[in-house]
């Protein structure tokens, strides 16, 4: 069912579309180091996409080479439809493609409004001029951006937190308002890089709810990395799993699941 | 209040009083809530409108007459007009706790024989789906909040903004219906039903005629001199009898505006934010805000801190003085004055109760200190006693009569008699209806006469006429010796000091008393931090050697204070444990409104209860804890148990 090309219908009714993102035959390398060998893979429109894979096994070069931050030495990277040229990760945000961090990286000594503000950043049109000066057409588009900055701020329940300033927030919440910066911008794909690292059961809890919510309301697709195998499998619909650079599986979760590699990969196996 | 009288004998239910409001006071706000970061707001006119729709809808929808409609979720407008939409078409709401499990809603939802529910949103509509199986009446759930309800099965569940359009579409079909059903409501009709908490066994639902509650908002809002124009921000819960009083009663009656918070967590800014010139809140509460506000003072620079402390001390002299219109020396008065710019002034800002003309606290007694810290401020705060079956109230404190030891006088319209066990009755046109579906209960509490057990020991002092409340009638006992047993005399004692979160006495029957503590983790996590004490978690922390030392200084202090009093000096706590987690409604142990079930707490900690007589000095145990989500743990500890120093009896006596 996964190769018809206008896409497919998950077993809870929601619609998988067509291959928005096809990585093409991707190597990468640093130096002598191979990170990413040949691997190839899409993600439709809709879906929820974890890659997997033990630690060092190239996720998260995987990850930043969808983001543009990494250009890969070899293989094509394909956004909706079209071969992506080499181009700055800002550019590649203005296509429509935002992203979370591993090791969270906001504006500390700003407040939680003001970082998701900054997500709202490339639909912003108006010049500096116009903005110091809080001219007309200023205001209306900040009043405008800052509607659905709220709308995503009450989506994610951190109100409570609007006004404090990120340095002085938990590790989870934190993370929460880093997801909350990147749905600012709207993205058509949306990157997320361990979003449950070092949290709790309540909060990893959480987390998924908010992302299972976010595919289900704004339609987004979502690509993400994640070690707890338990989360990946209820999250996603289909799993990338790598090791050493390599794609060692790519299938549904019960598939990946099944699959003699990956539990080789996982369990470990004696190399003779 | 003049223009309250005008017509009053049409005004006889709630939407009578929702036509009066949308005429008089059209385009006066009704509600507010923060949505999006700003506040929203519906004039009467508004409201009215909104209400109306949504009675149509819920007519479409085939509503009886007489049918119960549950309504679950935080205070919202749109949950407070489905109470007084469902009253439209004839209905009885049915407020349920938002946080009460699968379980409780089950038992509820199935005593009334609910038929519809209107909920928040998907966390609600999960719980009840969960239960539906055993509801054979329950057919259809409404729901405000569509997010993650989009896969669900829609055959029986209904958006509540669609419910409002498809009842506004049909409403020349349906509007004669609606009319004929809501000039049938009088003062007899049903208003609401509230569950009690249940201390014991199982809730009860307290049926409230509408002469009840608009009898009672009446009577009380001119106790009060309540206004139109006044702000109240609505936060407790909708099941509560308070709330439902404060937010729906007194607000129709008088036509104020009810502000709704954000969220739960919010609360605190949205208080700031609104400046409610009239508040409830329980002593928890006002308990929360001291102890942030004492936190934060001791992080305050050197200047800042002896400024607070030196005003504090004046206002403490004279401040209580001032409210109660007392006489009070010119220069006082000219240093309350300063100290009210630079210190009382911005500190009552903060906390939100700048306008704050009437401030209620119930529920539960209040520490002394607590009471004068925010009365010493100039904030009229008082307290009273009422219950779910009284519709609220029994008893207030009258401006200039305020005290932190009584809970006031009785309320218009209430008499109050004391039987000679102690236990106090009441009669007045509050008074409930009945316990629904429970005519035993009922009898129990009700006699032919109209009169009802509160369940409270109690007395009225002679010379002012207020009255006092010992404990609870029930758990009032005897020694072994014979000498009088008032655990929530002395729990509240312990529960004074910031420490401590809860405490539980036991002694009933027994030579001597014990107690179970809890500490307050914010207060002593605060002070293990600026004492450099380092501790992984909740339990650890509990059992720490300084910990336990703090708190067997505070119960010995109770012992001393509790020796002072003649009739109860037997009750002094010879032993003491503190818990290893938090007692929590989730786990039983406290009901909703966070009273404590001395029962379930009896047999589930029946192992450390014993310990604390058998003279052993620590015990292990196992205790099951329920999560959130309703699966349960366990927790393992070794508790220290430790002996306090009491004073003796027989030397007091000497010393005298």
């Amino acid at each position: 069912m996964l190769d018809a090309s206008e896409g497919f219908t998950t077993e809870d009714g929601r619609r998988i579309g067509g291959v928005v993102m096809e990585m093409k035959n991707i190597t990468l390398r640093f130096g002598g180091v191979v990170a990413i060998q040949n691997i190839s893979f899409d993600i439709r429109e809709g879906e929820i996409r974890a890659i997997i894979g033990p630690n060092g096994a190239g996720k998260s070069s995987m990850l930043n080479v969808i983001s543009g931050f990494y250009v890969p030495q070899e293989g094509e990277v394909w956004f909706e439809g079209r071969q992506r040229p080499k181009v700055k990760p800002y550019e590649v945000a203005r296509q429509g493609i935002a992203r979370t961090f591993q090791n969270i990286a906001l504006f500390e000594g700003m407040s939680v409004l003001d970082n998701v503000m900054t997500g709202r950043l490339t639909h912003m049109k108006t010049g500096i001029l116009s903005q110091s000066f809080w001219l007309g057409r200023a205001e209306a588009e900040e009043t405008a951006n800052r509607e659905v900055a709220e709308r995503i701020i009450d989506f994610l329940e951190i109100q409570h937190i609007r006004k404090t300033p990120v340095s002085r927030l938990p590790y989870g919440l934190k993370k929460r308002v880093e997801l909350a910066r990147a749905l600012a911008a709207e993205p058509r794909l949306l990157l997320l890089d361990e979003p449950m690292a070092g949290m709790n059961v309540e909060e990893k809890e959480d987390m998924s709810r908010f992302i299972l919510d976010v595919n289900d309301e704004f339609g987004t697709t979502i690509a993400l990395i994640e070690h707890d195998m338990g989360v990946v499998m209820d999250l996603s619909d289909r799993v990338v799993v790598m090791d050493y650079g390599r794609k060692i599986g790519d299938g549904t979760p019960d598939e990946v699941r099944n699959n003699q590699d990956v539990i080789d990969a996982y369990l470990g196996v004696a190399h003779d | 209040m003049a223009d309250m009288n005008h017509g009053e004998g049409a005004l006889q239910s709630l939407p009578a009083l929702l036509e009066r409001n949308a005429t008089r006071f059209m385009s006066a706000p009704a509600y507010r809530e923060k949505e999006f970061g700003i506040w929203q707001s519906w004039t009467w006119a508004e409201t009215a409108q909104e209400i109306e729709k949504l009675a149509l809808g819920l007519l479409d929808l085939g509503v009886n007459e007489g049918d119960f409609i549950a309504i679950i979720g935080r205070n919202r407008p749109y949950l407070y007009w489905s109470i007084v939409a469902a009253q439209s078409v004839g209905a009885i709401p049915v407020p349920l706790y938002q946080d009460a499990n699968a379980e409780e809603m089950a038992f509820v939802l199935g005593h009334c024989g609910a038929r519809f529910a209107i909920v928040a949103d998907q966390e609600q509509v999960d719980k009840v789906i969960e239960v539906q199986g055993q509801l054979h009446q329950f057919e259809r759930l409404i729901y405000l909040d569509p997010r993650g309800l989009r896969k669900y099965d829609h055959t029986s569940l209904h958006q509540f903004s669609k419910v409002q359009e498809q009842g506004d579409a049909r409403r020349g079909a349906l509007m004669d219906e609606l009319k004929r059903r809501r000039e049938k409501l009088d003062y007899d009709s049903i208003c609401v039903m509230l569950y009690t908490s249940g201390t014991t066994g199982r809730p009860k639902g307290v049926v409230l005629s509408n002469r009840n509650v608009i009898e009672t908002a009446k009577s009380t809002a001119g106790f009060d001199k309540l206004r139109r124009k006044e702000e109240v921000l609505a936060y407790l819960p909708m099941a509560w009898v308070g709330d439902f009083i404060f937010s729906i009663g007194q607000a129709y009656w008088c036509g104020f505006c009810v502000n709704c918070p954000e969220s739960a967590d919010t609360m605190m800014t949205d208080l700031r934010e609104i400046g409610p010139t009239y508040y409830f809140a329980p002593p928890r509460v006002f308990e929360t805000q001291l102890t942030n506000v004492m936190i934060r003072m001791e992080d305050a620079g050197k200047l800042k801190k002896w400024m607070f402390d030196h005003y504090m001390a004046h206002a403490r002299k004279v401040g209580p003085a001032l409210l109660d219109g007392r006489p009070v020396g010119v220069m006082d008065r000219v240093k309350y004055a300063i100290g009210d710019v630079l210190v009382y002034g911005p500190l009552k800002n903060t906390l939100g109760l700048s306008r704050v003309r009437v401030g209620y606290t119930a529920g539960e007694a209040i520490g002394p200190e607590i009471f004068d810290f925010y009365r010493s401020l100039g904030i009229n705060l008082k307290q009273l006693y009422g219950q779910t079956e009284a519709t609220v109230f029994v008893t207030a404190q009258p401006d200039g009569e305020v005290r932190s030891d009584t809970v006031g006088v009785p309320s218009p319209g209430v008499e109050i008699r004391i039987a000679e066990n102690g236990e106090v009755f009441y009669r007045s046109p509050g008074v409930f209806v009945e316990y629904y579906k429970n005519a035993d209960s009922t009898a129990d509490t009700k006699d032919s006469e109209g009169w009802v057990a509160t369940g409270d020991a109690g007395f009225i002092e002679e010379d002012t006429g207020h009255l006092r409340i010992i404990d609870r009638a029930k758990d009032v006992g005897r020694m072994a010796d014979g000498s009088l047993f008032a655990p929530k005399y002395v729990e509240n004692k312990l529960k004074f000091f910031p420490d401590i979160l809860e405490a539980v006495v036991f002694g009933n029957k027994r030579s001597a008393c014990t107690a179970f503590i809890n500490i307050d983790l914010t207060a002593v996590g605060n002070w293990a931090e600026r004492n450099n004490i380092a501790y992984a978690s909740y339990q650890e922390l509990a059992g720490h050697r300084r910990v336990m030392d703090t708190i067997q200084a505070h119960v010995e202090a109770v012992n001393r204070s509790v020796a002072e009093d003649e009739m109860l000096s037997g009750c002094q706590v010879h032993r003491f444990v503190v818990l290893h987690k938090e007692l929590d409604a989730d786990d039983g142990e406290l009901t909703r409104t966070r009273k404590v079930r001395r029962r379930i707490i009896e047999e589930k900690y029946a192992d450390i209860i014993a310990a604390l007589y058998d003279g052993s000095e620590q015990i292990s145990t196992v205790t099951e804890v329920t999560y959130e989500d309703g699966r349960k743990g366990t927790i393992r500890a070794t508790l220290e148990i430790r002996d306090a120093a009491v004073v003796p009896l027989e030397q007091k006596m000497a010393a005298e």
